[in-house]
């Protein structure tokens, strides 16, 4: 008969040095395993090109209001040179940049909503709604212990710390001091907080490729959780929060367009559940205002006052012709030879013209817009031309605005979940 | 020659006649096994024949049915299975018939190989009437037959499982074996035979102890069993108290008072074999409670509920305990495998603590502050030995300030008492102290910057006491170091020459070899250099060279005797360990890597050395230190890997010393990542191996989960090089997977086993999808994705894997989709478990489930194409 195994007596150590030591190797091992394969299932993620499309042959201003000051020894004689050596990097090269290669870079890194002329099929059941905040729109990295956010120029508008993954300097022990995140944001002036509406990467992972409706997914999940949405602290200058997203049925839309938010409210964005992230003008993701939901339904001009006669932005090319940001360009008109040389114009200018009502023609579908009055040329601050989207809903919008009402009856009735219950009079 | 002669023969002095005797042996068994068995047994029931023959007889046939080593064992199985009938039939009914020998060795080794043969045929369904035929010889009147009997019966229990024999023949061998162990048994040896056997049948009692009556009933028994005059018995009956109390704990409530009483007296009065089996049954319900309250930790609702017997019995069971610790052995800390009251007492007071945690603290502090100034030796290192036991359990809050009083008494007595059995047990108790109440994980620690110089200063003066009281002051400054893990400006940094300085000197000492004190100081070494904070960095860059130079001197001396040479190998161990940890500390940052790199050639050079000194295996610790050096290396390893590769390939092959084997796959994974597609000329040399070690039965099973997740390792490092070896990995890996997803895991042993190996099989699969990333040949791998996706769906039905596997199935989903884009997210559309699975996955409490289901879930919605 087996004797009972003899206890290990308390005061004999339980774990040999050397035991310690093989589970030491294997949990090392083990840690740098899964790193191996976390690297690897990040490559290729996170690097993301600027998108070969229009982009790349625009030209940029060189200045903006907000570091006008900072630039001011830069000369218009820079304006034409290549913007090629930040053509291939990623974010967190990118982010090394400095002046106007950082902000040519970032320029055009945010996805752009066309504005809706006319209601896309099954919106209740592919699409997102949502109240845009009023404010201007950012794109936000944190990378290094540090924040920038940069306006849809590429110039900043803040460097500042945040709880965001690696957005301060302070022991971030939940990431590599390497990861990175980019959001895509609404900066709120009334409440100094920066409305995140896309998230484009988080910890070093890209969601250029994923859908909205994960991007969403994520967003909402991951955000709290980084501690971005806290109150303002010395190491999180800003608030971040997430703006509630609805699917587009009858109730989004309604909640979306008339409930009162913790923001002023600047319109309503629709976004395809389907859509990945996607630089520059996308016809997937909508923006759409009337004066009920919007400050700003009909353009202003400096004095912040609505012009009699629409006016628009135009790019001028080459051979004089006036185009829109789209990709293809549309064209909408041409200069003169002998204007443009009396003028100094380059190729690349931003123009600003207004238009007349009457020279004004819809056809097929498509706008014309015939006679362009040249105003000035535009506001420095000002990267793109208008696109093809918004002249057409600005056009619109003085003659017969899509209403509300209409977009509300293409989606199909449907009972929200808290329809009212009616009292019913027991024994009436 | 006639069999008995070659029998005796084998056991002679000379060495020639026995080598020749077991030469003939084995050629007989070789060539003809059914007349060797049968001669065999003839000759162990053969009652003319000396006794020495017959006991040798019955030795090789039980080793002719039973291995230790699970494959031979498996064949001897197969091979007594395929026996002629007549051939077995003879040899077990010579086996039967032995049990009436008068020869006592006979019938004990006649017990024996029945016993193995049953554990080979019940199972089977054969030999159905054994049990039968050996209860009917529990009537027998010869008390020499029944006591054969119920040892068989007993030997029997052990080797079959419960399972295997109905419920009546239960029934009659416990009434055969509590009748044996009866008071009216006349017997001795009857009795004692009984009592051990039913040691081994509780296992098959769960029925019979459910029935209150029949309980109580061999609870009676076994309690008046240890009241016997005779002491053998009385130790076999606490022996099964013992066993009771793990199995039965939850059937113990009404007994605690009676078994207390009987335990109280053995302990007091009886002799030291019985009291340490009276100690040890409170030992092993403390074992019960604290799984179950660990338990409760996870879960409210446990299985077995915590009766709570220690915290009742604390009163009564602590003043017993505190009594043994005053009957010490003069030299017993001289003596590493010393057992006795006194040791087994403080055990399990050290249990006890466990279990009831701040109670126990006001029942010894009397005992303590009564005996610590006394002028016998023996009640002060009582006192102290009860100090040190009660350190582990209790919170900090109640123990802190006992502690903080006593710290400087121990400090003095480390280096005043004349005692050094006292001066052990105070090093051992301020060790425990920093082992509990130290360190950054607790919000008040005992130790401060003031005290710590004082500590300091007495324990590296007690590091030149007497081998057992400085290997304790080792082990004291082991903790006192680890409680400054992860902590900025630890108050040894300053001292950290010193410390370093004064190990060294352990080391050397000409008595280090006893009470494992040079083991204990490079242990302690090793901890200071892992704990040590980046400051110290160059002084342990300069440490390096000095343990260079150690290892070099152990390999000058040359035709070493064989102990000699084992301890060549030991002092080499501790100093390639040493070494492991220091290149690890140097490696692991920029700054420390570069001053440290110089260095490496040497380093390499001397572990190379270090391999060269053993024939055909390879040292383990020095396959360790390597893999680390590999790994802070990185691509330059490259120019080692000639001289290096024998000695990897040899380790590889290294069956016997598994760990050996198991320890150079995690070198390989080391390698992959510091080589990366360098290692592409070696792969083929490689692979072969591992494929080789996957496919072997005699290779341990625990070594087959790292040599998979190796392979991921490897397709990882080499990318699309990987194809070569696509139809020779994955049907391998298919397979595995197949027999893991449907493991019936009869126990947690075995469940643990099919997710090491799922979790390894998962990891193969995710290290080659992310391997062929990208490139145009990731489509090879379309053919295997819905296997591997079935391989998940299987385990996610299984519904038995842990969560190191759950992570790792998801993360492969994302590979899948990562690798095979939109053809993986057709194939997983299919799949209902698998989006089932990523949802639960999703919405896991687990941190590093969620992270990687949420890079599956990006994945896979990356390629769901609009």
């Amino acid at each position: 008969m087996p004797p009972p195994e003899v206890r290990r007596s308390i005061k004999r150590s339980a774990v040999s040095d050397q035991q310690r030591r093989r589970e030491l190797a294997l949990l090392r091992q083990t840690q740098q395993r899964s790193d191996s394969q976390n690297r690897a299932r990040r490559l290729a993620s996170s690097v993301f090109t600027l998108s070969s499309s229009s982009s790349s042959d625009l030209i940029l201003p060189d200045k903006d209001i907000l570091t006008r000051a900072a630039d001011s020894e830069e000369h218009e004689a820079h304006l034409d040179e290549s913007v090629a050596p930040a053509r291939e990097l990623n974010v967190v090269q990118a982010s090394k940049l400095k002046g106007r290669e950082a902000r040519q870079w970032f320029a055009r890194q945010l996805m752009l909503p066309e504005w809706m002329i006319d209601i896309p099929p099954k919106l209740d059941r592919d699409w997102y709604v949502f109240a845009r905040p009023a404010g201007n729109r950012c794109f936000v990295v944190s990378s290094n212990g540090t924040t920038i956010s940069r306006l849809r120029n590429g110039s900043v508008l803040h460097h500042f710390p945040s709880s965001l993954p690696n957005g301060s300097r302070t022991r971030d022990s939940s990431g590599p001091a390497s990861s990175y995140c980019v959001l895509d944001c609404i900066f709120h002036e009334p409440d100094q907080t920066y409305y995140v509406i896309d998230m484009v990467c988080w910890r070093d992972y890209s969601l250029y490729d994923c859908t909205a409706e994960f991007r969403f997914f994520w967003l909402n999940s991951k955000l709290a959780e980084s501690g971005a949405c806290n109150s303002p602290s010395t190491y999180h200058r800003y608030r971040f929060s997430v703006v509630p997203i609805y699917d587009c049925n009858q109730a989004g839309l309604h909640a979306a367009y008339s409930t009162s938010m913790p923001y002023t409210k600047d319109g309503v964005l629709f976004f395809n559940k389907h859509a990945h992230y996607q630089t520059g003008n996308t016809p997937l993701a909508l923006v759409w205002k009337d004066n009920y939901c919007s400050q700003y339904f009909l353009d202003t001009d400096s004095q912040g006052l609505v012009p009699t006669q629409q006016q628009v932005v135009l790019e001028m090319q080459e051979d004089g012709k006036l185009t829109t940001s789209d990709d293809p360009p549309v064209v909408f008109g041409s200069l003169e030879v002998d204007f443009i040389q009396k003028s100094e114009f380059r190729a690349g200018n931003l123009l600003r013209f207004a238009i007349k009502d009457e020279s004004v023609r819809v056809v097929d579908g498509k706008l014309e817009l015939g006679d362009l009055q040249f105003i000035s040329k535009s506001n420095r601050a000002r990267a793109f031309a208008d696109s093809y989207s918004k002249v057409f809903f600005q056009y619109a919008a003085r003659h017969s605005p899509l209403k509300i009402e209409d977009i509300a009856a293409s989606i199909l009735p449907n009972l929200p979940d808290d329809s009212p219950i009616v009292d019913v009079e027991m024994g009436s | 020659m006639e069999v008995t002669q070659i029998l005796l023969n084998a056991q002679a002095v000379d060495a020639t006649v026995r080598k020749h005797a077991e030469e003939s042996l084995k050629q007989f068994q070789e060539q003809n096994l059914p007349a060797f068995l049968l001669s065999l047994s003839n000759e162990l029931a053969n009652n003319e024949k000396p006794v020495d023959s017959r006991k040798l007889a019955g030795l090789i046939l039980k080793n002719a049915l039973d291995a230790k080593e699970q494959l031979r064992k498996a064949e001897l199985v197969q091979r007594w299975l395929s026996l002629d009938v007549t051939i077995k039939s003879q040899v077990k009914s010579c086996l039967l018939h032995t049990l009436s020998s008068p020869v006592p060795d006979a019938r004990s080794t006649a017990s024996q190989v029945i016993a193995k043969i049953a554990g080979i045929e019940l199972p089977q369904k054969q030999w159905t009437e054994l049990i039968a035929s050996l209860l009917s010889n529990i009537h027998q009147l010869q008390s020499h037959v029944k006591q054969a009997t119920l040892e068989t019966l007993g030997y029997i229990c052990e080797e079959v499982s419960p399972q295997v024999v109905d419920q009546d023949q239960v029934n009659k061998i416990l009434t055969a074996v509590v009748q044996g162990m009866n008071a009216s048994e006349g017997s001795t040896d009857v009795r004692v035979a009984a009592t051990r056997a039913l040691y081994n049948a509780l296992g098959f009692a769960q029925t019979n102890f459910s029935n209150d009556m029949e309980r109580d009933y061999i609870m009676r028994v076994v309690c008046e069993a240890t009241l016997s005059p005779v002491e053998k018995i009385r130790q076999a009956a606490f022996e099964c108290l013992v066993a009771i109390s793990s199995t039965y704990y939850d059937k113990l409530a009404s007994y605690m008072q009676d078994i207390f009483n009987i335990t109280a007296k053995a302990v007091r009065e009886d002799e030291e074999p019985v009291a340490l089996q009276a100690i040890e049954f409170w030992s092993s319900i403390c074992d019960e409670e604290i799984d179950i309250l660990d338990e409760y930790g996870y879960s409210a609702d446990s299985e077995v509920p915590c009766y709570y017997f220690i915290k009742q019995a604390l009163p009564a069971l602590v003043p017993m305990l505190l009594e043994t610790l005053l009957k010490q052995e003069e030299d017993q800390d001289q003596d590493e495998g010393a057992w006795n009251l006194a040791m087994a007492g403080g055990t399990c007071l050290g249990l006890v603590t466990r279990t009831v945690g701040d109670d126990i603290v006001p029942l010894v502090m009397p005992f303590i502050q009564e005996n610590i100034t006394k002028p016998d030796w023996r009640q002060r290192e009582a006192a102290t030995y009860a100090f040190g036991s009660i350190l582990e359990g209790p919170s900090s809050d109640k123990l802190i300030p006992v502690v903080d009083t006593a710290l400087n008494f121990m400090l003095t007595a480390l280096t005043e008492d004349p005692n050094n059995h006292v001066k052990d047990t105070t090093a051992w108790t301020l060790g425990r102290i920093f082992e509990f109440l130290h360190g950054s994980m607790l919000e008040v620690s005992v130790i401060t910057h003031v005290n710590c110089q004082q500590i300091l200063t007495v324990l590296l003066q007690s590091m030149k006491d007497v081998p057992n009281v400085a290997e304790k002051a080792c082990g004291a400054l082991y903790f006192l170091a680890q409680g400054y893990e992860d902590s900025s400006g630890s108050p040894l940094s300053p001292f950290f020459q010193e410390i370093i300085q004064s190990l060294l000197n352990v080391t050397h000492r000409d008595d280090a070899g006893e009470s494992r004190l040079r083991t204990a100081a490079y242990e302690t070494l090793n901890e200071v250099v892992r704990t040590s904070t980046d400051e110290i960095a160059p002084i342990v860059t300069q440490l390096l060279p000095v343990i260079m130079m150690e290892l070099h001197k152990t390999l000058e001396g040359q035709k070493l005797s064989s102990d000699e040479r084992e301890k060549q190998n030991e002092l080499q161990g501790l100093l390639c360990g040493c070494l492991q940890v220091i290149i690890q500390k140097l490696g692991a940052s920029e700054t420390t890597k570069y001053g440290f790199m110089q260095y490496v050639d040497q380093i390499m050079e001397l572990f190379l050395r270090v391999f060269a000194c053993r024939n055909a295996t390879v040292h383990e610790e020095a396959m360790l230190a390597i893999g680390a050096l590999a790994y802070a290396v990185g691509g330059n390893f490259i120019k080692y890997m000639q001289g290096f590769y024998p000695y990897l390939e040899m380790g590889l092959q290294n069956f016997q010393e598994y760990q050996v084997c198991a320890i150079t796959v995690g070198v390989v994974g080391d390698l992959c990542r510091a080589l990366e597609d360098k290692i592409l000329p070696i792969c083929d040399g490689i692979m072969t191996q591992l494929l080789k070690n996957l496919s072997s039965s005699q290779l341990h099973r625990s070594v087959k989960p790292p040599i998979f997740s190796c392979l991921g390792d490897i397709a990882l490092a080499i990318g699309e090089n990987f194809e070569k070896y696509l139809i020779y990995a994955m049907p391998m890996l298919q397979s595995a997977a197949e027999l893991s997803s449907h493991t019936v895991a009869t126990d947690d042993e075995m469940l643990e086993y099919a997710n090491q190996l799922r979790n390894g099989i998962l990891e193969a699969y995710s290290g080659i999808l992310q391997g062929f990333k990208n490139c145009p040949k990731s489509q090879l791998l379309m053919p295997y994705a819905p296997h591997i996706l079935q391989f998940i769906d299987a385990l996610y039905n299984e519904k038995d894997m842990d969560d190191v596997v759950m992570k790792t199935a998801v993360g492969v989903l994302g590979d899948l989709a990562d690798t095979l884009g939109s053809h993986a997210s057709t194939l997983m559309n299919q799949s209902v478990a698998s989006k089932e699975f990523l949802e639960e996955c999703l919405s896991s409490d687990d941190p590093s489930i969620k992270e990687s289901a949420e890079w599956a879930k990006m994945a896979i919605s990356r390629v769901v194409s609009l």
